[in-house]
């Protein structure tokens, strides 16, 4: 259900602001949370319960290195990572986020022991409530994650991980770790709905699975040509393996790798479960953060009105999400910045529509904002957000241009600009910039050598004639790796012609 | 709505470690070359500390597939104040990434090296990696401490054989005085007032009755004069003794050399890395380290770190005086059953010729028996009377070495083979 307005009903007036030290203390939190939270429910969010954990700058330097989960298996590159952040937090270079939050239920939420109260109420507001909404109501997180189970399965992976290192050593664990990570990107499906993931599921299945898929793979292999040399060859050039190309590399390594050693099999689908996971957090940066910032600006803002907040801690608070939301010219796009606009943005055109307004969202213009803004929360991803959304306001508030930038030519085109005959233009563009697909490369699984050499093919589709970077050999000896035998990748452009092709021998057993 | 705030801070703090050593592990071999590095480069007293990692960058990659450069592309950025649809902008040359036309770069951080720091501990972990102690033969006490008591002080409780008697009786005099003081300052006026009562008319029935009164509150008062007891619990003093550990393994480590003429800067500088590796080495396996300090010319004498390595002297060389010298220092100050006694000796091999042979005597007669181990570089290539006298040693004594090191890059080799691991070939 969905508020139209705030809910008058749930409106309470401060008869004097709370408590404002800079230090703060655990019921300090507790009653900021308590106004945080009234006046969250007086706008109608529907969030997970909340779990609020303090932590030093130490255990956030973990958690960032543990990408930002608070359990997780043991791997080098997180050590790299937590080396690389503690070098440059202790250098100066660079300040550790404000807070982390976790998809899970209970929603977790990590403060840092460093925040000032307005700092921390600042996080409650913006996690607790903006994050936590946004987990449980855009449509990708409720169709690909599974909050309650996310922790156990981590706990559970870790566990895993640690015994296959027991028995098999760590060095090949960690082989098969690098392998697993270098395919993350490509280990989610797309399209398909997954099962979701249940701890207790996993356990009872696990053997049962290895059994299984042990069986199958032995299946496949097992086709051993019976008719003379010459029809074989004609049979196996008819039938094809898969059928259909596969998106999901991981999956089907998992699947179908001939001498994966079943808990080989098993880190594979852990990467892959755990990369799944990650999947709508990708597509939905610019959604969340913007949300989130929304919130904390509205649920703050509207605390101050009641009466709750001294002006100082607003001023503190404010000049964080100032810096938070700027926007350096000609850089990157802040995915904090627009975002916050968008939504504040939505809101106006339902409040104060304009007549250009009128006539490009003719559907929302003067509809109350609180269900629209919620509305789009749930129901698009970044890229159809900006897509749908991009007002010709925001475009010129932003100054937006679209820059062409073609191979074959030696300068770069301005091929749009915010004006009249431009503001299509540059929504599109900046749509597709967000769109997952166009910023990874296309990479299927295109043919497996069933009667032969067993190698395998996986095929670049490229996309505007962009070629791969020079990583790819190094990641199809991670393919390799997986797959036991020799891998190709061929690289087609728009044409279908194959410009570029890779191969990689079989690894050595 | 179910809220709760959990207090994480004290819980799993350095989670991270599992991971650190994961990748320690797996860069070992750019740590061993870096902590080389660092051991052939750093002066003396600064050898115990952390030491920077520089690792390429290549060999960290985690390689994902990608978009290379070329291709058609576009994109969108904010910020435009000068350009309209359908301007033209040079492409930056060379793949400068930033600047002109609103391309920003997003190549990130530079292809510098992955640098990182290696901790104190880590560093010495690896630069002691797989060195043991030779013959090691520590004394076993090390394991179960020895202790001593000590005396300390004075405490109210323990022991009646501890009791201190001259302490509690002073203890229970003051008390005595403190006590009784305003009550005999009282008695002594009363004392003064019945003296003058008394030459007072006896018959006066008031005199009486003070005389009497006076009397009576003598009378209390000496009885609660009585009663402040003579000893009282409170009074007792005990000897306190505690009990410290020994440091059960002491080592003591001879520094010998050669500073005669014929020992430039450089050949001491060798030498000098050879006791600093030396002297870390034995920090690691011992409590407590002296270090004796000889260095000889035609006549040795004990002198300080200072002196041992800068002071500079001339004239010709007798090696058996710094072994008489450190024989005597043994016999006076460092008793064979309470230390570990380590010898090492550099040299340029230069020496009286008459004298070797005799260095060579001294050595296996008196030394050696001594000895946990000695060890002999010499920082010099030509090999003379003193290096054949002692190689004869070489192989019949066991916890004797000798090598040669004319490079400061071979120090490290040579030490680690001066005290490789046994049954590890070098």
């Amino acid at each position: 259900m969905t508020l139209e307005q705030r809910d008058p009903a749930k409106i309470i007036r401060a008869s004097q602001p709370l408590p404002s030290p800079s230090d703060w203390t655990f019921e300090l939190i507790n009653d900021y949370h308590d106004v945080i939270r009234r006046t969250a429910q007086s706008y109608g969010l529907d969030t997970y319960p909340n779990q609020l954990e303090i932590i030093t700058a130490e255990q956030m330097m973990d958690a960032y290195a543990s990408v930002g989960m608070p359990v997780n298996y043991r791997h080098w590159s997180y050590g790299k990572e937590f080396i690389a952040t503690e070098r440059n937090y202790k250098r100066g270079q660079m300040g550790l986020a404000y807070e982390i939050v976790i998809n899970s239920d209970p929603c977790i939420a990590y403060l840092m022991e460093e925040n000032t109260m307005a700092m921390q109420a600042l996080v409650i507001a913006h996690a607790c409530y903006g994050h936590n909404s946004f987990f449980k109501g855009n449509y990708l997180f409720r169709m690909w994650t599974d909050a309650s189970s996310i922790i156990d399965y981590l706990v559970y992976a870790k566990n895993f991980v640690a015994e296959c290192e027991e028995q098999n050593g760590m060095e090949a664990v960690e082989q098969v770790l690098d392998s697993c990570h270098a395919l993350m990107n490509h280990g989610v499906d797309r399209y398909r709905r997954p099962s979701k993931l249940s701890l207790s599921q996993e356990r009872t299945r696990l053997l049962e699975r290895e059994a299984h898929a042990q069986q199958q793979v032995n299946d496949l292999w097992r086709t051993l040509p019976k008719k003379a040399a010459a029809e074989a060859e004609a049979a196996s050039s008819a039938r094809r393996f898969p059928e259909e190309p596969q998106e999901n590399l991981l999956y089907f390594i998992e699947k179908n790798a001939p001498l994966l050693e079943p808990w080989q099999r098993e880190l594979v689908r852990i990467v892959r479960k755990i990369a799944q996971y990650f999947y709508p957090q990708r597509q939905t940066q610019v959604m969340n953060e913007g949300w989130a910032t929304f919130w904390h600006h509205r649920l703050l803002n509207t605390m101050y009105d009641d009466g709750y907040l001294s002006d100082g801690m607003m001023i503190e608070w404010l000049k964080s999400h100032t810096n938070v939301v700027a926007q350096q010219p000609m850089a990157n796009l802040n995915p904090y910045a627009l975002g916050f606009a968008m939504y504040t943005d939505i809101k106006r055109i339902c409040e104060k529509p304009t007549d250009e307004d009128r006539n490009w969202f003719p559907d929302i213009a003067g509809k109350p904002w609180l269900s629209t803004i919620d509305h789009a929360m749930r129901n698009f991803k970044d890229e159809s957000f900006i897509g749908q959304y991009l007002s010709p306001h925001l475009m010129r508030e932003f100054r937006l241009f679209s820059i062409l930038d073609d191979e074959k030519d030696s300068e770069y085109l301005i091929s749009a600009i915010h004006d009249e005959a431009g503001y299509q233009h540059v929504r599109q563009a900046l749509s597709r910039q967000y769109d997952l697909s166009t910023r990874e490369p296309n990479i299927q699984v295109w043919n497996v050598n069933l009667r032969g050499d067993r190698s395998l093919t996986l095929r670049h589709t490229q996309h505007n004639d962009r070629p791969l970077n020079k990583e790819a050999q190094e990641v199809l000896k991670h393919v390799a790796r997986l797959w036991g035998f020799g891998v190709q990748m061929e690289s087609a452009n728009d044409r279908g012609d194959i410009t570029q092709r890779w191969s990689v021998p079989p690894p050595n057993h | 709505m179910l809220q709760q705030i959990i207090d994480r801070r004290l819980s799993g703090k350095n989670k991270s470690i599992g991971n650190r050593e994961r990748f320690l592990r797996r860069h070992k071999e750019q740590i061993r070359d870096a902590v080389r590095r660092a051991v052939d480069g750093r002066g003396i007293r600064d050898m115990e500390r952390g030491e920077d990692v520089h690792i390429p960058k290549k060999d960290l990659s985690e390689p994902v597939f990608g978009h290379g450069d070329g291709g058609v592309r576009e994109v969108v950025r904010p910020g435009n104040t000068e350009h309209v649809k359908g301007d033209r902008v040079a492409k930056p040359q060379g793949g400068g990434g930033g600047g002109g036309g609103g391309k920003a770069s997003d190549s990130g951080e530079g292809d510098d090296d992955f640098v990182f720091h290696l901790s104190k501990e880590e560093f010495m972990q690896v630069f002691f990696d797989d060195l043991a102690l030779p013959n090691l033969e520590r004394t076993q006490l090390a394991e179960t401490p020895e202790w001593k008591s000590h005396r300390a002080g004075f405490t109210s409780d323990g022991t009646p054989t501890n009791l201190h008697v001259v302490r509690s009786m002073r203890g229970a005099l003051g008390r005595r005085i403190a006590l009784g003081t305003s009550k005999r300052h009282e008695l002594h006026e009363l004392e003064e007032r019945l003296a003058l009562l008394q030459r007072e008319d006896q018959a006066d029935f008031e005199v009486k009755r003070m005389h009497a009164e006076t009397l009576e509150r003598i009378a209390v008062l000496r009885a609660k004069i009585g009663a402040i007891p003579f000893l009282d619990p409170i009074d007792l003093r005990f000897r306190n003794r505690v009990r410290v550990p020994v440091p059960a393994s002491r080592a003591v480590m001879f520094c010998l050399m050669d500073v005669s003429g014929s020992m430039d800067e450089s050949r001491k500088d060798l030498a000098k890395r050879f006791f600093i590796l030396l002297y870390l080495f034995l920090t690691r396996h011992y409590e407590k380290i002296d270090v004796v300090f000889i260095r000889h010319h035609t006549q040795a004498q004990e002198v300080d770190e200072q002196n041992f390595f800068h002071a500079t002297e001339t004239g010709g060389t007798v090696v058996s005086s710094a072994l008489v010298l450190m024989e005597e220092i043994i016999r006076a100050r460092y008793p064979r059953s309470e230390w570990n006694i380590y010898g090492a000796q550099a040299s340029d091999g230069d020496n009286w010729h008459h004298d070797s042979g005799r260095c060579r005597e001294m050595l296996a007669d008196k030394i050696l028996p001594l000895c946990r181990y000695f060890a002999y570089v010499q920082v010099a290539e030509q090999e003379q009377n003193l290096w054949e006298e002692y190689s004869k040693l070489e192989g019949e004594v066991k916890h004797f070495a000798m090598r040669k090191a004319v490079e400061v890059a071979q120090i490290y080799p040579v030490f680690r083979e001066l005290f490789k691991k046994e049954g590890v070939p070098a």
